[in-house]
Parts: structure tokens; C-alpha cells; sequence
């Protein structure tokens, strides 16, 4: 029996799980690395053990350590999350070994799966279609020409050991064929370490499909249908969403027969996930589907499952690791309305999706209700740092129809306030409102032809935005400008309108966005303000400043967004459009001593001891110069600035007078 | 108080309509005076890298604090050359925390040269900052003495001199003096920062020497550059004239709002003050109220409620001298009391503000003197009650009354009025104009008829017959005179008054006013024998 729970993860999956475990009666145990002493995993369990340093292969990768905490909190069960161990069949051997129950498949299963090629020459075997290719163990190039020649131009050279693209090769004729495997090689060799390549059909239009399937120790195995993951960028899964649209009956069947006797063939235990290739290229009607590759453990994406199917999957990971029958058959299993997920990363799209760090200033996501839902990753406060995945949180809505549920998630998206990171929000919310994506299914290849529009985004309504900022910034200055700390509590003195007689105030606000210094010229009349910049002008009436809610009229348009504040760093959010803007500081003056006189002049009367420079030498700012001995003591010249050595007459032995010139520095 | 003003009724919107000029006309002379000397100069100013001076004192403020700028009609048809500003630019304003005053040379106007109004508005600055013990900030841009008016700027009391005076004695008053040096400090003009408690001086720019170079050359024959001879280098690293090094305007401005923070001031209040209440009728509405014609009466509780802390105010012998209001009131938060004419003086008037005086002053209570006055009553009846004596108590409690005293001229200031009301020369701490208001000795209407007596009286004495249409041109005459030298901008520009002011902000520009006085402690009055 499991009475106490050890979550060998952090962030919005460990959270997840504990929720779970907590509603089942169990004893939560989290770990936690030097990074994570505060984090939201932590604060949830209702136990926590250090494990280590940030960095995961000093904490959450480290497995002994993992397992010496669930021995010492009696855990008798741990879950592994997904990334970190959650695929290491080592680590699931070394649980087994302890006596601990490790949550997922058996080890073996775990590895059948791992390699590439492995895992398609067992799926080959057991009749699941795979994308046509050589997986064998020969991969020299005389093989992998012939193979070539079987499968068919275009073609696709992939490292086994794969992964992010890197090693991978489309090839469109024989000719072609060597360079590309050398390229690849290359490549492959000082990616991984391992410079094995196989090669497969190139598909054209395609779409990810993947279907959940768990099976039991008693050997039964159901799916809880598919899941559509088209909308992805570099491999990545940005957009989820159950059912997959427009999905033909015959070929869900067909898909989830097909993962079925995936999962059978490999004696799987668990959740799972058998990740398709549908090839569209012939429309969505009888497409020839292709396996991909199994995951071994909880999808990030299972929320959607979950919410069409109405099942608790972590509830079932555990049951069914404590030996207990699925708790449902297929025949019970049915969709329910449609479900869509998005991942909120703290993640730059305009620079290629620069992962970004930084605590949040503020973090609100959407109201939850039964139709949205919200896993954090972190809460307001907390930091998104450079050790582990920056995902902020996901956000899950599930409706009657995809149309509706797209529809909640705009607006759901609209009520994020994230303040502090920058994050995808924009792109995310510029996808749930993209014609095509509403219109229908997607396939792989949507985010990269619609990048442009997509993540340009953020910066229709920046101007407005700016202005709304600098009325904030106004309003706010205005409502704390009476300085409390003086005795003269209200002084009028402390009023921040640019007050002046017979004439409209002006000042100039400085500002720095991402990129940009900002000078905004700001003009007060008696009932309106005029912000001043770029091209344009903004008269701004009517601001109101409510806890974190700011509303003006912007030339004539009544313009609202939430807003945070950080000392000098004010934050705007608006339909997904978030906007940071820093208050500049008060110009910053170069050091004085870099503008220091270049004349170097004796500071007393005294005597030249010894000269290190001549005229014309070039001479950095500290470089000595030349000594004087006076009133006994040896003083050393030095250059105050970088620059070349001019008027330089004094020699060894020579008196100079005080303040005499003995050379400059140009 | 309840107000009784119909602001829809013809005479409202006509009164509106007329002021409304008068302010637009304010700001469009104002905007023009702004603007500084000659676009040349103005051009040559801002290619040597130099801030304009408006500029410099805004970046000197605290962001987005008031500035109150005194007379800014200084010099205004007051020479053959035009002297904007009078060339300098004073007032108060927020500086990390602290009121200052303000005292910027405009060195686009004439080199910034001293004109005798130059001298004139700096001296009063200083008195302002004398007064309400505030630090003075000078600005220094200014080629000295304006050499062809040396007369009238040099050797008197209240000349160039006496403004070195004033900063060694605020100084020794613990008053701060510090100067920037932004351009040329020369001859007299050396001794501004010399003088200072600290002094910056920028780099290629500001020069501090008593005789510049061509005077150096003509004594001596030695020849040197003004950098060599005064430049911030030598006086920062050599002579010790100036105490910090700023690399530009920017700099130095920013090293000003340093070493005011470092004074370790703390303000201290003796007045108990409230949280502030605006006046319940609009400000705009003071446009209205007061009718075009200075002689035609209206009631000033009309003004008082529209400036005062939720338009609330408790008059003093309400029923007593009614021709004088005086209350108690609150003003942004701080008491005040009001003494506000409301017609001709009576002797019952000029004993009641007398007492209203004392009262105030026994209490450590500022006064605001708002000034529509015509004079005080004449005739037989009246100088038999003494009504000369009573004036005398009204005047000799103003003159002594140590309290701080605010006036605003909202109408007419004529005659003995003035006095009795706290004209210029009974050292209100700070005194503005409405754009309507008139002073002189009399009215224009009256001063033409006594002089036409008088000349009348004269001429028939004589035996002569003085004929009607000469009487006629000789008293429009009159009238045009004094309606020109009583017009706020004459005035204004000969630096009688401190300002003219939008009456729309009496209220700001009083309060303003009110916190800056309370820099220094409210003293305590004597007063000296009352006639009885």
C-alpha cells in the first residue's frame, strides 16, 4: 500500500501530482535543489527534502539522492514527473531495487523505447506503420544508399541518437545523398557524441497526432483517444488540443488500434503516449499515419486528456502502480467536448524564443473555473531562472466545441498579468485568434510560415501602451506627492503638474523599453496631458488608477490595462500584450577623471629621479610617468587618461618648480 | 457660503469673457518674453552646448514640481532695448525636497548683462529668500554691470553691491548660497560665487575672473585665454574660487540638487494644518464674478469662497465696518486670515481690520490681503470722526503685523487703500496682480477732476478763463496717463508687484506661497502706539 508519495520533480508537474496524491489521502513529499528552497512545489507538499545544488544534475538528476530522500520520509512510491528521471530506466531499476515503487513503465519498457531506431524496428515488427526508412543497425553509406533507393526522394537524414533538429538532413536527390550524410555525420557526431544516422521518407504536409494509452499489471490497455500537437516550433509543442480537429472516425480508430498494440508489444505498464506522423498531403481522409516515438510517462499535455475524458491520470498512475486494475474499460471511455492547452514560457518569440529570466513582478493568471484551468509553475515573487525549463505555467480550457473553447482561450489569455519575464503570451494569444487555426486543423509546419505575423504581434498597440504607462507613472507620482516625512504634510510644493504661472508645465519623462531610450515630452493643461514622442502625440484625459488597473482616454479612445509596478520599472498588460518600460534614472555623468586635465604638473618643488615615457608614446590612464623626489619622498606621476605623451622636456636630475607643466597627455 | 452668482446670466459670461482676454493676452506676452533675446543670441547660446535658462531651471527642479516665477514682466517698455524677463529669471521652486529661490541670468538677453531692473529683481530675491529663509540657487551667465546704465546699477545702496551684501549676510544667517557658474562671472559678477557658500563651475564654459581678458591685456599686456585665466580647471584644481567640476549643464545642475540635499534641512511648521479641501464652486467661475469696471462693487465673498478650503470661512464682526470682510479660513490645509475689501474704507472698517490684525498676529495666523480698494471715505463728516487716525491704526497694524502677508490685487489699489490693505511697501512677503486690476495715487477718473480743479481754481485766481473743450482734452489727458501707469504691466514691469497671476490660480499661487513662508519661523509682532 502507498500512504506516503515522494514527487522526484518541481514546478507545475509536481504540483500537479501533489494535488492529486493529497485528494487520494497521501503523504506528499517534494525535493527541492538550492534554487528551488521557496518554490511552489515546495510550499505545496506537505514535506521537503533538499537534494542538492541548482543545477538538476547536482539535484533532481541525481537518482541516489532521490532515492535516499524517499527512504528517509518512508516514501514508499515515487513519481517521477516527466523530463529529469522520468525516462530513466536506470533510475526505474534502481526504485525496484530499493523496493520503491517507481510510477511509470518497467524499465525495460522504458528502454525499448529510448532509441530511435530501436523502438521503430520493434513497432515494425509488432505491424505498426513506421515512416518508411532504414533503422537497421547497418548505417554505413553504401546501406543507407540503398535504402535510398528503396524509400524514395525526398528523403530525411536523422541522427539516431537525435533530437532538436540537429544531425537532420532533407535530401531531394540521389545526387545529393553523400554530401548530406557527411554533413550529417558531422553534425550528429559533435552533437551527441554518436554519428549513427538512419534515414526515412521525407512526408510533406503533416500532422502531430499523438494517442494516450495505459495499460495495467493485469495486462489490459486502453486509449483515452488522441491528442492534436500540430502547432509546434523547432519540435517544440506550443498549442495542444483533444480531440485533434476534424478527425475522421475510421482514422482515430485505425490510430488508437495501432497504439494499442503498441503498448502490448512492448509489455508497457502505465500512461504512455505513441506519438504519430499523419501525412496530409492527400487531405485528412484515409491519410497514412506513421509512428513516431513512444513517451514512456505523463505528458505535460495530458491535462486535455483529462478534460474530455473526464479521467484523473496521475489518480490512475498511482492505482495502477499499486498493482490496482484500470480503473475503467474502454467501452466507458468516451470524449466529452473539446479541450485546449497552451504553454505560457518565459521566453523571448522576437529573438528566437530566447529563453528570459527574472523574478515575477506579478503573476495573475486567469480566474480558473470548471472550463479553465491553470498549472503554475511559479507563483507572483518567484523567479524563472536559468536551471530548469522556463515554462510560467499552462493554461487548459475545455468547452462544448473547439470553437468555443478557442474563443475562452483568447479571452482567458487576455486576463494574464505577467510582469517581470517576457513570455510567449502574445504569441499564444495571436494563435488562438488566428483565422486558419480557428478555421480548422493546422499542420506542422503553421508556426514557421505564420512566424512573422505571429509574433509581431505585441507591438500594434506599443505606442498606446507607452502612453498609458506614462499616465500611470503621472497619476501615480501625482497621488504619493505629498511628502508624508516633511512637517509641512501637504505642501503644494510637492504637486507633480509642472505648475506654472500664465503657462502650460511641460517636462520631459525618460523612458528605456527593451530596445529604446524613450523621451517623452509631456505637457500639462488644465485638463488633459500630452505625451509627446516618436511620430506621434497622445492627449491623454481621464486616468484612473485602481489597484492594478489603469484606464485613460488616449485620443478619444478609453484604453485600460493592468499594470505592476517595480520600483522604476512599470509593467502594462492588455489582450495578451505586455509592455516593460524603465523609468530612466537621472543621467548618469561620465566619471570625472576621465576628463581629467591632461596636464601633468609637478604638485611641489622637487627634483626628477627617473622618466619611464617619451614624447609621441602612447600611454594608458594609471601608466607612470615620470618621479619626482621632494621633501624626501619619491612621488610617481601618473597618466589620468589614455593618450599620447606631448611636450615632455624634463630630464633625470632636473628641478622643476610647483605646478611647473612637465608634459601632457593628449 | 452659499453662492449667489447666476454663471449663466449675461453679465457672468460678459465679465468671463473679458477676463478671459485679459489672461489670454497674459500668456501670449508672457509666452513672447519666454521665448528671450534674440533668436541670434538664442541660437549662439544653444550651439555652445548651453542649456536655455528656462531649461536649466526646470532640470534644476524637482520632475514636475511648480516653479512660481516672479515678475516676469520685469523690464517691460522699460528701456530702448528690449529686456525680456529683465534678463534674469527668479522664483521658488522644489529642489530635492527644499523651496529655493531661483536666480538664473538669461545670457541670451544683452549678455546677461545688469540692467538697473536686472539689479532690481535680484535684490528681491533675495528678499523673498531673506524673508521666508530660503537657499538661493544662482544661475551665473552674465557679463556684469550693463556698463552705459553703471549709474543706475553701481554705486547705490540697493545697486549691484548690495546683492554680495545679501549673500554674505544669508549666509551668516545660515542660509544657503550656492552658485553654478554656466557661462561668464566677471568683475562684480565674480563675487556671486566667490561669495557662496559652494560654487560649481562647468567645464568650457563657465569663467570666474575680476578682469577678463581684453582688461588684462589693456593692464598688463599679458595675454591669456579665459579658460586659462578663469576656466573651470583653474578653479577647481588650482585657485579653490569654485568647489565642484561639472563636465556640462546637465552635470552641474545635478551637483546643485546634490548639495541642496545634503543642507540636512528639515522644514519645521508652527501651524497646525489640515488635510486640504478644494473649494466647492469651479475656479473658473472667479472669471465671472468680477465685473469689468473696477468702481462697480461686487461682493468679494464671492473670490473668498472660490480660493478657501471647501469655500468655508467664519467672518469676524460680520456686522461691524461691513465695507471690510475679514475671516478666519483654511487655505490648502493651512489657517489663514482673510481681510478683503468690500468697498470704501470707513473708520468702523479700519478699526476691525486693525483688530482682525492683532488677532491674527497674537496667534501666529498668515495674512491675505485682498486688495479692491478705492480709498478710504472723505468728507467733513468723516475727518471730524477722525476717520485719518483710524486709517493710521489699519496702516501702522499692517506695517507692524510680523506674521507672513500675502497680497493679491484683484481690483482697484488707490490712495491710502493701498497702504491699509498691504501695498509693496508694506513688505507682503509676496504680491500679485490680477490681470484686471489698476493701481495708482487715485483713479484716473478722480485724479482728472483734481487736477482740473486745481488748474481751474488757479487759472480763475488768475483771472483767466480756462475753456471747456481744453479742460475737456486736459482731463482725458490725465485719464489716459494714469490708466496707462496704473495697468498691471506697468506695474508689473517696474517691479511693483511680484507677478500677475490667472486669478484661476489665486488659490494655487497663495498656498504655494503660505509653504514657502513657513520656512521661517512666524515671529512674533510688536506694535507701536495706536492713535486713539
Amino acid at each position: 500500500m502507498i500512504d506516503t508519495l515522494l514527487i522526484a520533480n518541481r514546478g507545475e508537474i509536481a504540483c500537479r501530482v501533489i494535488e492529486t496524491a493529497q485528494r487520494m489521502g497521501l503523504r506528499t513529499v517534494a525535493v527541492y535543489s538550492e534554487a528551488d528552497r521557496d518554490a511552489i512545489h515546495v510550499r505545496q507538499a506537505d514535506e521537503a527534502i533538499f537534494i542538492g545544488e541548482a543545477p538538476a544534475r547536482e539535484s533532481y538528476l541525481r537518482a541516489d539522492r532521490v532515492i535516499a530522500a524517499a527512504k528517509s520520509c518512508g516514501a514508499q512510491a515515487i513519481h517521477p514527473g516527466y523530463g529529469f528521471l522520468s525516462e530513466n530506466a536506470d533510475f526505474a531499476e534502481a526504485c525496484e531495487n530499493e523496493n520503491l515503487i517507481f510510477i511509470g513503465p518497467p524499465a525495460e519498457a522504458i528502454r525499448a523505447m529510448g532509441l530511435k531506431a530501436e523502438a521503430k524496428r520493434r513497432m515494425e515488427a509488432a505491424g505498426i506503420p513506421v515512416i518508411p526508412g532504414e533503422h537497421s543497425e547497418a548505417d554505413d553509406d553504401i546501406s543507407l544508399s540503398k535504402a535510398a533507393e528503396r524509400i524514395g526522394y525526398p528523403l530525411l537524414v536523422k541522427a539516431i541518437a537525435g533530437g532538436g533538429g540537429k544531425g537532420m538532413r532533407r535530401v531531394d536527390s540521389q545526387e545529393d545523398l553523400a554530401a548530406a550524410l557527411q554533413a550529417a555525420r558531422h553534425e550528429a557526431e559533435s552533437s551527441f557524441g554518436d554519428n549513427r544516422l538512419l534515414i526515412e521518407k521525407w512526408l510533406g504536409r503533416s500532422r502531430h497526432i499523438e494517442v494516450q494509452v495505459f495499460a495495467d499489471s493485469q495486462g489490459d490497455v486502453v486509449h483515452l483517444f488522441e491528442r492534436d500537437c500540430s502547432v509546434q516550433r523547432r519540435h517544440q509543442k506550443v498549442v495542444e488540443e483533444a480531440p485533434a480537429p476534424n478527425m475522421p472516425e475510421s482514422l482515430r480508430q485505425a490510430m488508437c488500434e495501432a497504439a494499442i498494440s503498441a503498448t502490448r508489444a512492448i509489455n508497457y505498464r502505465g500512461a504512455g503516449t505513441i506519438e504519430f506522423l499523419v501525412d496530409i498531403s492527400q487531405g485528412i481522409d484515409n491519410a497514412p499515419f506513421y509512428f513516431m516515438e513512444m513517451n514512456t510517462r505523463l505528458q505535460v499535455e495530458h491535462r486535455v486528456t483529462e478534460a474530455i475524458t473526464g479521467v484523473d491520470l496521475v489518480e490512475w498512475q498511482i492505482r495502477v502502480a499499486a498493482g490496482e486494475p484500470l480503473p475503467l474499460k474502454q467501452e466507458d471511455l468516451s470524449i466529452q467536448g473539446h479541450s485546449v492547452e497552451v504553454r505560457v514560457y518565459a521566453e523571448d518569440p522576437a529573438r528566437r524564443y530566447l529563453p528570459q529570466t527574472g523574478t515575477l513582478v506579478r503573476h495573475r493568471p486567469p480566474a480558473t473555473n470548471e472550463n479553465i484551468k491553470v498549472d503554475n509553475s511559479v507563483d507572483e515573487g518567484d523567479s524563472v531562472t536559468i536551471h530548469y525549463d522556463p515554462m510560467i505555467s499552462k493554461l487548459i480550457t475545455h468547452h462544448k466545441t473547439r470553437e468555443d473553447t478557442l474563443r475562452h482561450l483568447g479571452s482567458a489569455l487576455e486576463q494574464y498579468q505577467i510582469a517581470g519575464v517576457t513570455t510567449n503570451l502574445s504569441l499564444l494569444h495571436s494563435i488562438a485568434r488566428h483565422p486558419s487555426f480557428l478555421a480548422s486543423s493546422v499542420d506542422t509546419s503553421f508556426l514557421t510560415e505564420h512566424e512573422a505575423t505571429l509574433v509581431s504581434g505585441e507591438s500594434r498597440f506599443e505606442e498606446e501602451l507607452i502612453a498609458l504607462a506614462c499616465s500611470t507613472f503621472l497619476e501615480q507620482r501625482k497621488a504619493a506627492s505629498y511628502p508624508l516625512e516633511s512637517a509641512d504634510k501637504f505642501s503644494p510644493w510637492a504637486k507633480t503638474d509642472c505648475f506654472r504661472l500664465n503657462d502650460d508645465g511641460f517636462e520631459v519623462l525618460h523612458l528605456k523599453n527593451k530596445k529604446d531610450d524613450i523621451d517623452i515630452r509631456t505637457h500639462f493643461t488644465k485638463d488633459a496631458i500630452t505625451l509627446a514622442f516618436g511620430d506621434g502625440a497622445f492627449v491623454v484625459r481621464d486616468i484612473d488608477v485602481r489597484d492594478n488597473k489603469v484606464s485613460a482616454t488616449i485620443n478619444g479612445v478609453q484604453i485600460e490595462a493592468f499594470y505592476a509596478r517595480q520600483e522604476d520599472r512599470f509593467f502594462l498588460m492588455r489582450n495578451a500584450s505586455h509592455l516593460t518600460l524603465n523609468i530612466r534614472k537621472e543621467k548618469a555623468f561620465t566619471d570625472i577623471e576621465s576628463s581629467a586635465e591632461g596636464k601633468i604638473r609637478a604638485p611641489m618643488p622637487g627634483k626628477v629621479t627617473s622618466v619611464s615615457v617619451q614624447n609621441d608614446q602612447k600611454v594608458k590612464r594609471g601608466q607612470a610617468l615620470l618621479t619626482l623626489e621632494a621633501m624626501k619622498m619619491e612621488h610617481t606621476l601618473k597618466a589620468p587618461l589614455d593618450g599620447t605623451v606631448t611636450h615632455f622636456k624634463a630630464e633625470i636630475g632636473q628641478q622643476v618648480e610647483e605646478n611647473e607643466v612637465l608634459l601632457i597627455v593628449e | 457660503m452659499e453662492t449667489t452668482i447666476d454663471v449663466k446670466s449675461d453679465e457672468f459670461l460678459a465679465n468671463a469673457e473679458y477676463m478671459r482676454d485679459l489672461v489670454e493676452n497674459l500668456r501670449v506676452k508672457q509666452a513672447q518674453i519666454a521665448e528671450g533675446g534674440s533668436l541670434r543670441a538664442v541660437k549662439k547660446h544653444v550651439s555652445r552646448g548651453k542649456l536655455l535658462p528656462r531649461e536649466r531651471i526646470r532640470q534644476l527642479l524637482d520632475p514636475g514640481t511648480p516653479f512660481i516665477e516672479f515678475s516676469a514682466l520685469a523690464g517691460d517698455g522699460l528701456y530702448e532695448d528690449n529686456v525680456p524677463a529683465g534678463g534674469i529669471i527668479t522664483g521658488i521652486g522644489s529642489i530635492s525636497g527644499r523651496e529655493c529661490v531661483v536666480i538664473c541670468n538669461d545670457a541670451t538677453v544683452k549678455g546677461g548683462t545688469f540692467y538697473p531692473i536686472t539689479v532690481k529683481k535680484q535684490l528681491r530675491a533675495q528678499e523673498i529668500a531673506l524673508e521666508n529663509r530660503l537657499p538661493c540657487i544662482y544661475l551665473v551667465d552674465s557679463g556684469g554691470a550693463h556698463l552705459p546704465s553703471q549709474a543706475d546699477v553701481f554705486p547705490d545702496k540697493h545697486h549691484f553691491g548690495r546683492s554680495f551684501y545679501n549673500q554674505a549676510n544669508m549666509s551668516s544667517e545660515g542660509i544657503p548660497q550656492i552658485a553654478l557658474v554656466m557661462g561668464s562671472c566677471t568683475a562684480g559678477g565674480a563675487y556671486v560665487p566667490a561669495m557662496c557658500d559652494e560654487s560649481i563651475i562647468v567645464k568650457n564654459q563657465g569663467t570666474i575672473f575680476l578682469g577678463g581678458p581684453p582688461l588684462v591685456k589693456a593692464a598688463t599686456g599679458e595675454e591669456v585665454s579665459a579658460e586659462e585665466l578663469g576656466g573651470a580647471d583653474v578653479h577647481t584644481r588650482m585657485s579653490g574660487v569654485a568647489d565642484h567640476l561639472a563636465m556640462n549643464d546637465e552635470h552641474a545642475l545635478s551637483i546643485a540638487r546634490t548639495i541642496v540635499s545634503h543642507t540636512a534641512y528639515s522644514k519645521k511648521v508652527s501651524l497646525p494644518i489640515r488635510e486640504p479641501v478644494p473649494p466647492p464652486y469651479d475656479p473658473e467661475e472667479l472669471l465671472g464674478i468680477v465685473p469689468q469696471d473696477t468702481r462697480k462693487p461686487y461682493d468679494v465673498r464671492e473670490v473668498i469662497t472660490r480660493i478657501v478650503d471647501g469655500g468655508e470661512f467664519d467672518e469676524f464682526k460680520k456686522f461691524y465696518g461691513e465695507s471690510l470682510v475679514t475671516a478666519f479660513a483654511h487655505l490648502h490645509g493651512y489657517p489663514v486670515g482673510i481681510v478683503a475689501n468690500n468697498g470704501t474704507l470707513f473708520s468702523e472698517s479700519a478699526l476691525k481690520g486693525a483688530h482682525f490684525i492683532e488677532l491674527c498676529c497674537q496667534r501666529g495666523i498668515p495674512l491675505i490681503f485682498l486688495q479692491n480698494i478705492t480709498g478710504f471715505m472723505v468728507g467733513k463728516k468723516y475727518e471730524q470722526a477722525g476717520i485719518a487716525k483710524d486709517g493710521a491704526k489699519l496702516v501702522a497694524a499692517v506695517a507692524c503685523a510680523k506674521v507672513p502677508k500675502f497680497t493679491v490685487i484683484i481690483g482697484g489699489s488707490f490712495g491710502a487703500g493701498n497702504y491699509g490693505m498691504c501695498g509693496r511697501a508694506y513688505s507682503p512677503r509676496l504680491l500679485f496682480m490680477w490681470p484686471n486690476a489698476r493701481i495708482s495715487v487715485m483713479g484716473g477718473e478722480q485724479a482728472a477732476h483734481v487736477l482740473a480743479t486745481v488748474r481751474r481754481d488757479s487759472a480763475e485766481a488768475e483771472g483767466a478763463n480756462w475753456p471747456e473743450d481744453e479742460q475737456t482734452q486736459f482731463m482725458n489727458e490725465i485719464r489716459t496717463q494714469y490708466e496707462h501707469e496704473g495697468h498691471p504691466y506697468y506695474a508689473s514691469a517696474r517691479l511693483w508687484d511680484d507677478g500677475i497671476i490667472d486669478p484661476r490660480d489665486t488659490r494655487r499661487v497663495l498656498a504655494l506661497g503660505i509653504s514657502a513662508s513657513l520656512n521661517a519661523p512666524i515671529q512674533e509682532t510688536s506694535f507701536g502706539v495706536f492713535r486713539m
